[in-house]
Formats: C-alpha cells, structure tokens, sequence
C-alpha cells in the first residue's frame, strides 16, 4: 500500500502537471473544500479548541470566504503553518488562501509574490517588563535581554527600534510565542515583545498580571490580513471583496441576526441591495451567486460581531476596538463602496 | 603437665551475628554509613532527595483534574496552600482525548485502537518465542490492513494492493528453480510495482463500483498526538531495520556501484539533520512538484525519517559485522552455502545479535525525533502543546502539558529499552 501510494503520487505528479492552468477558484469548487493556510496556535486568531473544531479571528476569514465560495463555512480545512512554512505552503499551492496574523509589508507583496488583500487587524508591536525592572519607557531597555520569535516581522522592528535610538539588547529567540512567554515568566529574559494585541491577552494569563507592565511605545505598524499568489486576480478580488463584505456589513447595520430579513426583500439602502443581491449583478461579476454576501455575514457576523466573539471586551482576551474600529468610530476600519 | 584449660574441646554454639550487621540496619551501616566520608555524602543526598521531593510531591497531588481553566485551578490550589504554585491537571482531563488522537473523528476513534491491537498482535510473535505461531500470517496482512483502517476508503484498494504482494510471490515460487538469482529477484519484485503502478487503482476502482464497501476517508491532516508520532515512527522503525541490512551489506559488497551507491546515501543522509529533511519533505518538495499536486504529508515525513533512520541502522547493523570473526565468514565459504545462504544462516543472526543494544537505541531515538514534526507544522504531541497554550483559558499551562507528553513517550522507549535487555539475556543464555 504504501508503495502503491508513493507511485500514485508519482503518477498524480504526472497528471497534475497538465491540469496546472486551472484557476483557483475552479480548484475549489471541484475539491469542495477551501485549503486555509493558519498559525500553529495563537490566541483568539486561530486555535483548534476541544472538540477538534477551530476558532478564531483569523479563522473567520476563512469560513466567510469558503461560505462565498463553497456556500458552508465548515468546508475548510486548515492547513496549520509555522512562521517559516507559511509562505512556502502558500506558494506552493498547498493552501487556497493564508489567513495567519500575517504583517503586510512591502518585501512580503513585492519580493515574495503574495497579494495582500486589505487588513482584518492593526496591530502594532510593543513591550512587556516586569515592573521590578523599573523601567517606564521603551529607550531606558539598554542592555536588556528580549526573548523574541524568529522568522517574524517582530524581530526585524525590534532591531530596527534599538538601532534607531542607539541601545544595543541581547536577544534570545525562540521558535514561538508560547516558548518567549514562559522563558519571559522563568525570567530567562527582562523584556517580551510582540504584537500589541499578544501583549495584553499574555499579562491576563500570568499568575499575578499586575507584576508585569506593557510599556507605552508601540514601535511598528502591523497591518494584519489575507494573502495569496500573485497571478489568480479573480480568486483575489473574492478573498477582498469577502474581507470588504464583513466589514460595510457592520458600517451598515447587517448583522448575523437581520442577514436573512435584509436579503429577503429589498430594502430602501440601495448599498446594501447590492450587497445582499437584491439589486445588480454584483455577485455574477465576482464569478459567484447573487447570494455570495448574505451567506458570508451568515457564517460569523459582520466584522464587529467577529471580533466580539474571538478578541472583544468580553473574551478574555479582552481587547479594545482602538485602530481596527469603523472610520465613522475613529478608527481605520474603511471599505471601498459596493457599487 | 598439661594445662588442658587453654585448649577448647567443643565448638562453640552458632550464634547470631550482632544486631548492627544484619538486616535493615547493617544494610545502613554496610551502604550508607561506610565511614565518616560516606555518611556526610548520605545525609547530604538525603537533603537534597527530601527537598526534591517535599516539592514536587504537594506540586503533583493536588485536586485539580476537574478544574476548567488555570484560574480555576489557581483558585483551588490558593484555598488548600494559600499559594498558588501546584500543578493544574484539569487541562489534561479536557485535552487528552486530542494528545492521544489529534484531530482523529471522535466517533470511530475503535479504528486506531483496533490497530494498534492488530499492531501488539503482530509483533508478539517476532517478540516473544511463546506466542502461538500462527500469528505469523497478519504480518503481510497488517500494513495493508492497517493503512485501510486508519485512513479509510474502499476496501478494495487494500486487498488490491495485497494482491501485488501476492503476485511478487508468486511469481518467485514459479520461477525459482528456473532462472538465475538476478533474473529471480528483478522479476518478483518487478511484477509487483507494475501491478501496483497500473492496475491496483482501476481495478480497485471498477470493483469498488460493482460491490461498494467504504468506511469513513480521514485526511491526514487529522492526523495529530501520539497517533502521528506512533504511525511515523513505528513506520520508520520496522522499514528501516530491513532497510539497513540491505544497506550494510551493500557497502561491505565487492561489486563497485552497489557499494559506492551505498556509501553515498549513508554518508549523504548522515550528513545532514533530520530538520532540514524534514523542511525537504514540507516544502521544497511541494515547489518541485507541480501546483495542485497533493503528495501525502504523513507519507512525505515517513518516507524522509525512514530514509534517515535507515543510514544510521546501516552503521549500526555493519558494526555488527564488523563485529564478527572473519573465520565464520571462511567456514561458511568452506561448507559451499551461497552468499545469501550465509548471511541467512551464519552472519547475520550473530552480526545482529551483536548490534541489538545499538539498533534498540536507534530505534527509540526514532520515535522520539519523530516530535520534530511540529517545526513543519504537523500536530505531534509536542505541537500540541501550542495549540493547548493558545486558548487563553489554558494560557500558562506548561509544565503539566510536557509532563504528560514526556510520560506518554516514556512508556513506549521505556519498554523497548527492558524488551532488548530482555532479548539481550535470552540470547546470551542459548550460546
């Protein structure tokens, strides 16, 4: 069987080679399951939970778009990548879509060939010392040890921060975040960083969070989101116009609860018309039903109700709206018009 | 005159020797408190033994395996200590079903189990010279079987594929007394790859239209805990022993291709670290191939650990012939047995019995550098553990978790390790 197994993968090989012209989105469709590249494990953004089922913010982007493409938002399967496999996977076609607290950045769109398609979180990158060290600003870490993720963007802004203001660290880095942490709570190292958002969920979980500070500086711009190849322009703009859909779903009032009544009729909201389907052919040109959106807020929610749920006040995480609220709230949150 | 006083005339009685040189205290005094040096050294190892233990003890033993977070668990072990630094085991109670299978469908979780009974069932002949013989016969059987029961499908493709084995069977019975040994060896292993290259799958397939019999298809994405690390590595370690063999004798071999071919992949996979064959097998390979090509994971990673396994076992194996008298190797010359005949007969049992420590140990390391997997992104126990420490209500949790990982390996290694121990003392009893 094995044997047998290996030459059918040398003969799939063969096969495969002449069916390599087909799009993305025909891809999908024939498999019937969406292939979603996510992390390892990183709280509120993607994690497997008890019963096998995974949950997450990030991981909700990949539901709303298997629920465009495939009409389930359980058709997935994900693809759990490392900081180091995740673009490889992606390239290589083992995933449809990478949807992993990926920072947009422009070596990563230019270099690498990925297409980014908008930001599903703002981050930013920042500190943690215990308060026994006193220090109360970023600048006054000279000398300090930092147990810092290899292969992340964190690593490149934390030296980057320290050549800026002429203070020299020790690194010590580590395979993932969950390895920083309990090194930073073994006092191994006086510093950890990561992103601004993985800062606050960590202090919660310490023993006694109240020992520990974040500092005030955030030192980068992290504009988390969707990536795929370049080259499939169709399957991006359905990864994009997804993203977008969660997001004027929230500008406009469609929640989880009302999706259904809105697309049933329409409504006197021209906009959301066309989003639901009700008016224009806006799904057809994205070479997909009329129904594409409705089934997208469907899955999860809007945006707000999204990260309500996995990274919201009322999780444990516990993290405020802040950057990623609406452009109306005073955030950054901004969807090109449905038109 | 004779002064007879001074001279004993009866044996004096037995008597039993003093209270300080019998029993438990002797024992003391024998072991532990040999002189002033000894005992300083006693009670200092007593200390430190006391410490570790009045530690780790009230750590282990507390009462949170129904807890169902940290801060619950924080809570309970504050009210019993006033501090809260014991272990939290209710992660164990929620996760183990997840470190024992990964992602494995909960509803027929009887397939892995069943085997692994099949499993146990076939090496216990191997193993144990008392187990009824007719337990032979699952060998060829099991991986078929086993392949089958643990990612499902048809079950025509299984008995298809046993079919070939079959075939390359037969095939060697018929022409044996005919042909050549090369001719022999090339065409029972021939007929069967061309079996399974071309006709294995549409005859599988037609049948399997004809009379449909089909269990659930799991991916082996599901795949994940003990289960990945066992399949990858009990793979590795029963292909590479055969493998090996092959291997060592290929590099002692006068024939020049064989032996420099030998060398080569030796000396090549020796060379470089299991981790960077396995980021081969994760992504490179699937830049080589073309897009959209789904080569198996699991099989990818089985077949670069065994490949790495098989090296390592090729030395073991060939220090083991080194190992051996080169008079045994004229005997066999003198008594006219072909150089397969001696090998089966005279080198091997001896040049393997010499290697079992080394091979046994190979064999653990195998099993244990399967926990390697979790770098490319594959849920062995070890990656687990990321994924346990990413729900916040677990957040923190990490001594228990590598506590349960470690007892969970420690059982498999541990009884390897007194199994060739065991074999060790069998085999030196019978020379």
């Amino acid at each position: 069987m094995k044997k047998s197994l290996f030459m059918g993968a040398l003969l799939a090989l063969g096969m495969a080679a002449t069916t390599l012209s087909a799009s993305t989105l025909e891809e999908v469709k024939a498999r019937g399951i969406l292939n979603c590249g996510t992390s390892t494990g990183v709280a509120g953004f993607s994690l497997p939970d008890a019963n096998n089922v995974y949950q997450g913010f990030d991981v909700a982007v990949c539901r709303a778009v298997a629920a465009a493409v495939l009409g389930d938002p359980m058709a997935v399967e994900f693809v759990p990548t490392t900081g180091k496999t995740r673009f490889t996977a992606l390239a290589s076609g083992e995933v449809d879509v990478l949807s992993r607290t990926t920072t947009w950045t422009f070596s990563r769109d230019v270099d690498l060939k990925l297409d980014f398609h908008g930001v599903n979180y703002y981050d930013g990158q920042g500190f943690m010392v215990p308060k026994s060290l006193g220090v109360t600003s970023a600048k006054d870490l000279d000398g300090a040890t930092v147990c810092i993720q290899v292969g992340t963007t964190t690593e490149l802004n934390l030296a980057d921060f320290f050549r800026v203001n002429g203070i020299t660290y020790e690194p010590v880095p580590t395979e993932k975040s969950s390895e920083s942490r309990s090194l930073y709570q073994a006092e191994a190292c006086d510093v950890y960083t990561t992103d601004a958002s993985g800062l606050a969920s960590a202090r919660s979980t310490f023993a006694d969070p109240d020992a520990h500070m974040i500092l005030p500086e955030i030192v980068s711009k992290e504009p988390l989101g969707p990536v795929t190849r370049h080259g499939d322009n169709q399957w991006g703009d359905i990864v994009r116009w997804t993203l977008n859909a969660l997001i004027s779903a929230e500008e406009l009032g469609i929640t989880k609860a009302n999706v259904a009544e809105m697309a049933a009729a329409p409504t006197n909201n021209p906009e959301i018309n066309r989003m639901m389907g009700t008016e224009g052919n806006l799904g057809e040109m994205l070479g997909l039903d009329a129904d594409w959106a409705v089934r997208v807020i469907a899955a999860e929610g809007n945006y707000g109700e999204i990260f309500e749920n996995h990274l919201g006040p009322n999780t444990q995480i516990g993290l405020e709206r802040g950057l990623n609220a609406q452009w109306t709230d005073g955030g950054l949150l901004y969807s090109p018009p449905f038109r | 005159m004779r002064n007879v006083s001074f001279v004993r005339s009866e044996m004096l009685a037995e008597q039993t020797p003093p209270l300080t040189s019998i029993g438990v205290i002797g024992w003391t005094r024998e072991n532990l408190f040999n002189g002033w040096f000894n005992s300083i050294l006693t009670i200092i190892s007593l200390y430190i033994v006391y410490s570790f233990l009045s530690f780790l003890i009230p750590w282990v033993l507390t009462p949170t395996w129904k807890a169902t977070s940290l801060n619950e668990c924080r809570e309970i072990n504050t009210a019993l200590t006033g501090h809260h630094s014991g272990a939290c085991w209710g992660v164990i109670t929620e996760r183990w079903p997840q470190f024992i299978f990964g992602f494995y469908d909960r509803s027929i979780l009887w397939r892995p189990i069943l085997v692994f009974v099949l499993f146990l069932a076939t090496i216990a002949p191997i193993l144990f010279e008392r187990v009824p013989r007719k337990l032979f016969l699952l060998g060829p059987v099991f991986p078929f079987l086993a392949v089958w029961l643990l990612w499902g499908g048809s079950i025509w493709s299984p008995i298809f594929s046993f079919l070939g084995l079959v075939l390359g069977y037969l095939v060697w019975r018929s022409l044996k007394e005919r042909v050549n040994a090369v001719i022999l060896l090339l065409s029972s292993i021939g007929v069967p790859i061309i079996w399974w290259m071309f006709l294995t799958e549409p005859a599988s397939g037609l049948l399997a239209e004809m009379i449909p019999y089909e269990i659930q298809v799991l991916p082996s994405r599901d795949f994940g805990g003990l289960l990945l690390s066992l399949t990858i590595g009990l793979t590795a370690i029963f292909c590479s022993l055969p493998i090996g063999i092959f291997l060592a004798l290929g590099r002692q071999s006068d024939l020049l291709i064989v032996k420099v071919l030998c060398v080569w992949f030796i000396e090549f996979i020796r060379g470089v670290p299991l981790i960077t064959l396995l980021f081969v097998a994760s992504t490179l390979l699937n830049i080589f191939m073309p897009p959209g090509t789904n080569f198996d994971i699991i099989m990818r990673v089985v077949i670069m650990v065994t490949l790495f396994s098989s090296a390592y076992m090729a030395e073991v194996v060939r220090g083991g012939l080194a190992g051996l008298d080169s008079g045994q190797y004229e005997a066999a010359n003198a008594l006219g047995f072909s150089y397969w005949k001696a090998q089966r007969l005279i080198i091997m049992p001896q040049a393997l019995k010499i290697s079992i420590p080394g091979i046994v140990s190979n064999f653990i390391g195998v099993l244990k550098d399967t926990t390697l997997v979790s770098v490319i992104g594959l849920f062995d126990p070890i990656g687990l553990t990321t994924v346990v420490l990413a729900d916040m209500r677990w957040n923190g949790v990490y001594w228990e978790l590598n506590v349960f990982v470690a007892l969970c390996f420690f059982v498999f290694c541990f009884s390897m390790s007194r199994y060739s121990m065991y074999l060790e003392r069998k085999l030196r009893k019978e020379n």
